[in-house]
Formats: structure tokens, C-alpha cells, sequence
């Protein structure tokens, strides 16, 4: 069995912060592995550990940078790794749903896994739409927000998230997208000796060209066009002086509102 | 055609309250536009769904008796076959789990642009979408540049449609191909139950990531127990395991009304908030000023958790551990 991890490098914002232009500035983004990318990582190694002959592949669309993420998930326990990028994909604005699904499906042709799992969103832009959008581009059958999986020879039995504490059972035919909620499992922590181990285990860098894409993959009719701070509708009361004030106007406000005793 | 083509949805029997939103969301863009608003309803009991969503601003309504819950391959198939019969220039979908289900896969088969999320919708021309980035730390809009669109809506951002509308309700035949359909729903479960109702406490006490580490947990509850209020949780803590999943507060989670609400180290993400919004006072404790739980709480305390619960435990008798 083959099992292929989508995985994307996310920029997270420092707490104060400053635009610049239709980004954040540079200066107060740390980039690290999007969190819901992590448990997509450790559902398939785990699936690895407890079967026989299981390949876990990830890879990653990104510049030379999010080689430090692919290789997280190296020392994670994955197989080997493929990073695509090329001086097109460098010099796109930025990617839009469709052409991370045609870039990514491309490896999942190439590669031809049974089962291919993506984070359900990444924590930057928040779009939660490639994993179904790669499914429906190999005409993969898929399953969205899933925090539960147990595989047989050709079906995903899954559960899927839904809202208000319901969860759905899904039965899906293989092969299969499967987004991965948090919560699914708890992601191991690189240990120092897979770290090690990581440094040799394959990375192959793909470009458009060797996926069998040209550049008008990354063409694009969805533009940002401006990001801006949204205006605070807050008009909390802010309880001030040190910690001790501040819990004592704070316990004189649930003895007003009757809600405490004492 | 300038027409909008919006989703309703359902589960279990009951139509969910994002159907009303799209309503409002779909009109507010017909209008930008100048074209009408269908809206669409498949599976279930269609017909007594259709008279529910017939309400004020809604053009047309076309059920498609397919299957009684969701099942994305039917939806699919079932729209691609109604957008072509109604040829609309925008698609809407909630940006629910489900939403999120076939959304991405009907934009692809359609070979339409797919924009998520979004919070707001205009039309100067292109049409504009307003969605957030960063965990709701700014706002972007996103222009569209073609005829055709599929948008997912985020759900509590538009109101939901009141008042008796004229539709026209019509049934729509899809032509479902079995063999394309390969994903099979087996059932539903309700999760948490256990031996608390958070959705029942006059007051909760909430803790968030700012707690750091598993064992800190106790200080929080020591909180709980000294104002004889209940413990609840943002998601990340239910999902490090640190309390079970009927402690947790959310989208995914209870949706809460208590009295006051007591966030601690939680920032407030969106999903969260849906969860929690409705409580009468809400009050933040958070090192962040910026944090997004200050735009929905009445009172706040900007600083460190570790310096203030222990205070606050002391000011109603109890016990910091």
C-alpha cells in the first residue's frame, strides 16, 4: 500500500503585526507545518507501523525554504519526499484552489498511491479545499473533515466531523482523498534520531515541467487585491492595574451580577 | 444571465439555520447583480423543506428528491446537472463540513474559479470577495476575474431570511449514475455525553491553549470550583487530550448561553465563537489586546493567566494548587 501526505509550510502572524501592501510584513511571520498537516503526517505512519510493506510519501509544493517542513515530516517517520518547484512556480503571484489541485494531482498520477491524506485546511489562508479539489481532479473518491479512520483491502470506513458534536459514518471506496481533522491521533514529536535519519532519506525536487504541466497551470482569475486590519467592533471594558486588581474588579463584577457567592 | 444559484442544507430531518443565511447572502448578490435567486434544496423531505425556505427575496426554489441525508457524490451530480439548466453566473454554498464536502469538487467539474470562506460579497464589475487570513488576524478581498464563480459562504455572517416569500417551487429530475456513487453514509453518532452538561452551566469557565501544558489544567479548575462554576474548553485542549470531548465549546462542539462565560487563554478563533457568542457577559483573560475573543467580550483582563487565576481563585476562598 501506497499513502501519499499532501503537507504545506503556513505562515503564522506574531500578535503585532504590521501590512505591507497585500501581505503581512515579512518581519512578523514565522513559518512552521500547518497544524491539521501534522496529524495528516501521523494518521499515515501509523498506518505504516501496524501493516505490512505501507510507503508513506509527502510532498509539498514550496520554495527551497519548506524543505525544513518536508524533512519534519522525514523524521516523522515518512519514506521519502517530493518538493514541486520551479522558476514558474517562483514567479506566481500566489496559487489559487485549482492550480494547487492540477500541481498536486499530477504527483498523485505519477505516484499512484491508494490513499492520499491533506490537513482539512492550512491555518494561513484558510481555503480547506484541496483535498477534495485533488480527488475530483484524479476522479479519486474522497471524504472531507475526517477524525476517525480505519482502512480494509478497498474501503475507508471514516467519520467525519460535522458541526454541533455529531459525527457522520462514511464508508469510502479506495482509493481515496481523506482531509484530516486535529484531534484525529496526537503527532509524535521528531525524535533527535529520526531527525538524523532524515537527512538521508530522498528528496526529489520536481518542476512543472517533469509533472507533464506547463506554466498555464498557474494561471489564475483570482486576485487579492487588498488586506487590510478588520475594524474592531469590541467595546470591552478593559480591567486595569496589576494581577491582583484586576481579579479583584473582576470578582466584584460576578458578585454584582449575582452569579458567585462569597 | 446574472442569476444566483444558492445550497440550502439539511441534516437529519431538519433544515440548518445557514440555509436562511444563504438567502440573505444570495439576495444581497442578486441584487449587485440585477438577476434572480434560486436556491436549491436535494435529499430529504424536499417538499416541506421547500415551504420553509420559502421566504422573503427567494425567486425560484428547485427541489431534487435524491437519497434522504447527504451524500456528496449524488449532490454533486445533482448540481452539475441544475447548473446547467439554470446557468447561473455565481454559485453560493455554506462553508459548512459538508459544504466543504462537494463544494471544491462541483468547481472542478464545473471548471469554475472556487473562492471559500467568504464574509463578504460585493460586485463592482468583478465580483470582490471579503475573506480572512491569518486566523481572522486581518481581512483580504479577493477579486474575481470570470463569468462564472463558486463561493462558500461563512455561516453567522449574514442574517437569516424572514418573511413569507412567493417562490416558485419546482421539482427538478437528476439523473444519477449509481456507479459514480461510491461513498456510502452508515450512520450518525452524537458525541461527548459523559457525566457533564456544559450547555446547561449558568457559568462556565473556558480554557484555552494560553494554559500551555496538561497539568496547569488544574488551575483553571480550581478556578471552576472556587466560583462553583463549570469547566469547559476550547478545542486544542480536547484535542491534546486534556479533557473529553463533552467539555468542548465550538462549531464542532456545544454551543453554550450560560450567563457569564469565562475565556481563559482562549484567542477566539471563529469556530470557537460559534459556540459561545450567545453567552450573556463574556470575559476574556489573555495576554493578547488583539486577541479576536475582544471583539465579543464585555470585560477583559490583558494579562498573563498565570498572575491573575491564582488571584482570582484567592478572592472567592479557594485554593490555587
Amino acid at each position: 500500500m501506497k499513502i501519499l501526505v499532501a503537507v504545506k509550510e503556513v505562515a503564522e502572524a506574531e500578535d503585532e503585526f504590521e501590512i505591507d501592501g497585500l501581505d503581512i510584513d515579512e518581519r512578523y511571520l514565522e513559518y512552521d507545518l500547518n497544524e491539521w498537516d501534522d496529524y495528516a503526517i501521523e494518521e499515515a505512519v501509523q498506518i505504516a507501523e501496524a501493516g505490512d510493506d505501507v510507503e508513506v510519501v509527502s510532498v509539498t509544493v514550496g520554495e527551497e525554504r519548506t524543505e525544513e517542513t518536508i524533512r519534519m515530516a522525514l523524521a516523522k517517520g515518512v519514506d521519502r519526499a517530493i518538493r514541486v518547484w520551479d522558476d514558474t512556480l517562483a514567479g506566481a503571484d500566489s496559487l489559487d484552489v485549482s492550480a494547487k489541485a492540477d500541481i498536486l494531482a499530477a504527483v498523485v498520477e505519477a505516484e499512484d498511491p491508494d490513499l492520499v491524506l491533506t490537513g482539512v485546511q492550512a491555518n494561513d489562508d484558510g481555503y480547506g479545499a484541496t483535498g477534495v479539489s485533488v480527488a475530483e481532479v484524479v476522479g479519486y473518491e474522497w471524504a472531507a473533515v475526517v477524525n476517525e479512520l480505519e482502512l480494509d483491502d478497498d474501503t475507508a470506513h471514516v467519520r467525519r466531523e460535522l458541526e454541533g458534536g455529531v459525527e457522520e459514518l462514511t464508508d469510502v471506496d479506495l482509493p481515496a482523498v481523506l482531509t484530516i481533522q486535529t484531534g484525529i491521533n496526537e503527532p509524535r514529536y521528531a525524535s533527535l534520531r529520526g531527525i538524523r535519519q532524515a537527512q538521508s532519506k530522498p528528496l526529489d525536487v520536481q518542476g512543472l515541467e517533469d509533472l507533464g504541466l506547463d506554466a498555464s497551470v498557474v494561471e489564475s482569475p483570482v486576485e487579492r487585491t487588498a488586506m487590510f486590519e478588520p475594524e474592531s467592533e469590541s467595546d470591552v471594558v478593559t480591567f486595569e492595574g496589576d494581577a491582583g486588581e484586576e481579579a479583584g474588579q473582576l470578582a466584584e463584577l460576578l458578585r454584582d451580577k449575582g452569579v458567585v457567592e462569597g | 444571465m446574472t442569476d444566483v444559484l444558492a445550497l440550502a442544507e439539511h441534516r437529519r430531518g431538519s433544515l440548518r439555520d445557514v440555509s436562511f443565511e444563504m438567502i440573505s447572502a444570495g439576495r444581497e448578490l442578486a441584487d449587485a447583480q440585477g438577476g434572480d435567486l434560486h436556491l436549491a434544496v436535494i435529499g430529504g423531505d424536499v417538499d416541506s423543506f421547500a415551504d420553509d425556505l420559502n421566504r422573503e427575496g427567494v425567486d425560484a426554489i428547485h427541489t431534487v428528491a435524491e437519497g434522504e441525508e447527504f451524500n456528496h457524490d449524488v449532490y454533486v451530480q445533482a448540481i452539475e446537472q441544475l447548473y446547467a439548466e439554470v446557468a447561473p453566473t455565481a454559485l453560493l454554498i455554506p462553508n459548512s463540513v459538508n459544504g466543504l464536502d462537494y463544494a471544491p469538487a462541483v468547481a472542478e467539474r464545473l471548471d469554475v474559479p472556487l473562492v471559500t470562506d467568504a464574509v463578504g460579497l460585493d460586485r463592482n464589475g468583478a465580483l470582490e470577495v471579503t475573506r480572512e487570513m491569518y486566523g481572522s488576524k486581518v481581512a483580504t478581498t479577493v477579486e474575481v476575474d470570470a463569468d462564472e464563480v463558486v463561493v462558500t459562504v461563512r455561516p453567522a455572517e449574514w442574517p437569516q431570511a424572514e418573511g413569507e416569500g412567493s417562490a416558485e417551487i419546482q421539482s427538478f429530475d437528476a439523473d444519477i449514475d449509481e456507479s459514480q456513487v461510491r461513498s456510502t453514509v452508515t450512520g450518525f453518532e452524537e458525541v461527548g455525553g459523559g457525566d457533564v452538561d456544559i450547555s446547561d452551566a449558568d457559568v462556565l469557565v473556558s480554557v484555552g491553549r494560553g494554559i500551555e501544558e496538561e497539568e496547569n489544567i488544574e488551575l483553571v479548575e480550581a478556578l471552576a470550583d472556587a466560583l462553583g462554576a463549570t469547566l469547559s474548553s476550547s478545542r486544542p485542549i480536547v484535542d491534546s487530550g486534556w479533557l473529553p470531548k463533552n467539555r468542548q465549546v465550538g462549531q464542532s462542539g456545544k454551543v453554550v448561553t450560560p450567563k457569564v462565560y469565562i475565556a481563559v487563554g482562549i484567542s477566539g478563533a471563529v469556530q470557537h465563537v460559534a459556540g459561545m457568542k450567545g453567552s450573556e457577559t463574556i470575559v476574556a483573560i489573555n495576554t493578547d489586546p488583539n486577541a479576536p475573543i475582544m471583539d465579543i467580550a464585555d470585560y477583559a483582563i490583558v494579562d498573563d493567566l498565570f498572575d491573575v487565576v491564582p488571584e482570582l481563585i484567592e478572592e472567592f476562598g479557594g485554593e490555587a494548587p
